[in-house]
């Protein structure tokens, strides 16, 4: 544990700019060419995806396929929104919120009982936790389905939150906990000759300190539920439950001839997470890169 | 072990040391929330699968205990082995094709020039997008009569991607390959960055090559991230779902048919939820065994280390 906390600090101050070493700016000619040729796996099925989207569904194919279409079209959008995509995008959004931020905030309070308290019972709790990282938790989703049936919620968005929130806890558990480990000792101390109670350091010296963490483990786990397939899949079957996956899944069982349509639904619900991703990217990117490489 | 152990013993007792003992009682109910959401969907759940394995339910009426009986249906069932077998490709294979190249690539971003941090960046693109939108994307991109090959009038892009058996589980690998490879780099640029250039400095002098530096440095150092990724790579392949589910569905010809996804199948299609309970114990334990191999791979010294897999 010690050693990790060490590395992560050092791996998390050099993805914040400071000089790197290593292999720096020594040339690598495998590795370059590399590079690049993984830039084009990724990017030409992306274009691809992006480009056929504007093109209409009847005359598409007679075109070449990698060139973009000489009259775009907004109608395979059009077609997509006529298909209820907002009220998919309106519930998306609820399951993922509403599970995320519950998720990281009873993680947090977990995390700072963990590693500021002692004694037999937390440190059960934490392997509790722990164990639950080793086990594929999509194996539990039998008996969930029981539970929730039994809890009257089947066809509920409560149904697809209350298991995601349970199956994010182990991990962010596990990234807060290391973070709240790294806030200096003297700075509790000081908290507590004020005279403030532990309670009041966890939100005002803890919280505001493990914020690059917070934010991290935020988009990780909103990024897992928002993508999430299985839960909605299994709980829902009402076409107004649909979150986006869902929806996606279904547009295209009905529309799997009209291809350019499909993949303009592909690129609406993946926009918003792009439009994030845009904003939040050099946190997500250092912060995975701190949590992970140890 | 990286060279940061020998920074650890100086920096970490200071700080991680609790101060107050005494104030468990007080901090004990913080866990409560999180903890309660755990049992109640985790643990509670997991105990539950396994007593649902022996009784027969059909997902809507009672539940009846009958003892062994799925069990022995399963057990006997071929189906059983070629999923197992199914899933073993898929782990071997998925890994075989991630490792090397996310090495490379994790080697080719660590540098400090500045166009591979936006290439870093683009990357990282697949990852955004949902297993269900990358599938529904393959599908379409790969279609025989409408696909990019097609277009294209490329005889080897036109195929019947995913009608073959053989083909449709090399789609299966690629598309993992596509979307995880990004991620996995990262991991291992972070590691790479952590490996101290003195290393380098003095295997110059001693005269080692490029290759013979990454051979006897690079490599070495990166074990630890290697098993964190590896552990990774695994866990996900072991419950690929959504993926198989959407592009596959299976099959062809059961082709596809990994563990997770026979479990749904039987479970949620078949409507023989004992079946499925006890496909999903298999499941776990499976889980469970591969945890410790990889555990046992990393050595005794860093068993906190997979914990944070």
């Amino acid at each position: 544990m010690a050693t990790q906390t060490a590395t992560r600090r050092t791996g998390s101050s050099r993805s914040a700019g400071a000089p790197a070493n290593g292999t720096t700016a020594r040339k690598n000619w495998l590795g370059g060419a590399f590079g690049w040729l993984w830039l084009l796996i990724v990017l030409i099925p992306i274009y691809w995806i992006v480009i056929t989207s504007f093109k209409s569904s009847a005359g598409y194919f007679g075109t070449n396929p990698l060139l973009p279409s000489a009259t775009p079209t907004l109608d395979n959008y059009k077609l997509v929104l006529q298909n209820d995509f907002v009220r998919y995008f309106m519930n998306s959004v609820i399951v993922t919120v509403g599970a995320t931020i519950p998720a990281v905030l009873i993680s947090f309070m977990a995390a700072f009982a963990i590693v500021r308290g002692a004694g037999r019972w937390l440190k059960a709790v934490n392997a509790l936790f722990l164990m639950g990282l080793a086990i594929p938790l999509q194996a539990t989703i039998i008996p969930i389905y029981l539970i929730i049936i039994k809890a009257g919620m089947y066809n509920s968005l409560g149904a697809i939150i209350l298991p995601s929130i349970a199956f994010a806890i182990p991990l962010t558990v596990l990234i807060l906990s290391n973070f709240v480990r790294d806030v200096p000792n003297e700075l509790f101390e000081a908290m507590r000759m004020d005279g403030s109670s532990e309670w009041g350091t966890m939100w005002r010296l803890a919280f505001p300190l493990t914020r690059p963490a917070l934010v991290t483990v935020t988009i990780y786990q909103g990024l897992q539920i928002w993508n999430g397939f299985l839960l909605p899949l299994i709980f829902t079957d009402r076409a107004d439950l649909r979150v986006l996956p869902l929806a996606l899944w279904t547009f295209q069982g009905q529309y799997s001839v009209n291809i350019p349509a499909v993949l303009a639904s592909v690129v609406l619900t993946t926009l918003p997470i792009l439009v994030l991703y845009i904003v939040g990217r050099r946190q997500l990117l250092s912060g995975l890169t701190a949590g992970f490489s140890k | 072990m990286s060279a940061s152990v020998s920074t650890a013993p100086s920096t970490t007792p200071a700080k991680v040391t609790p101060s107050a003992h005494t104030s468990t009682g007080r901090l004990g109910w913080l866990v409560l929330p999180a903890l309660l959401f755990f049992v109640v969907f985790a643990v509670v759940p997991l105990i539950g699968v396994f007593v649902l394995s022996f009784t027969s339910w059909d997902g809507i009426g009672a539940i009846s205990f009958t003892g062994l009986k799925s069990w022995t249906a399963v057990l006997t069932d071929p189906g059983l082995p070629h999923a197992l077998w199914v899933t073993f490709l898929i782990i071997v294979l998925s890994w075989i094709a991630q490792t090397p190249l996310s090495i490379l690539l994790g080697v080719f971003i660590s540098g400090s020039q500045k166009y591979r941090a936006v290439l870093a960046v683009l990357f990282f693109l697949p990852l955004l997008l949902s297993a269900a939108a990358v599938s529904i994307a393959y599908k379409a991109l790969l279609d025989p009569n409408f696909g990019l090959g097609p277009g294209l009038k490329l005889a080897i892009l036109t195929q019947d991607w995913l009608g073959k058996s053989t083909l449709a589980m090399g789609v299966v690998i690629f598309i993992i390959a596509w979307q995880w490879i990004p991620f996995h780099s990262l991991i291992y640029q972070g590691a790479i960055r952590q490996i101290p250039t003195s290393m380098y400095e003095a295997a110059q002098i001693d005269g080692a090559g490029r290759v013979r530096q990454f051979f006897s440095i690079t490599l070495p150092q990166l074990k630890n991230t290697m098993i964190t990724s590896s552990t990774l790579m695994i866990v996900g392949s072991l419950t690929t779902f959504d993926l198989i589910f959407v592009l596959t569905g299976g099959g062809p010809n059961d082709a596809t048919r990994a563990l997770a996804l026979d479990m749904y199948l039987t479970g949620f299609r078949a409507n023989q939820m004992g079946l499925a309970s006890a496909i999903a114990v298999i499941l776990v334990v499976v889980g469970l065994i591969l945890a410790q191999v990889l555990q046992r791979l990393g050595g005794k010294e860093r068993n906190s280390q997979l914990e944070g897999a």
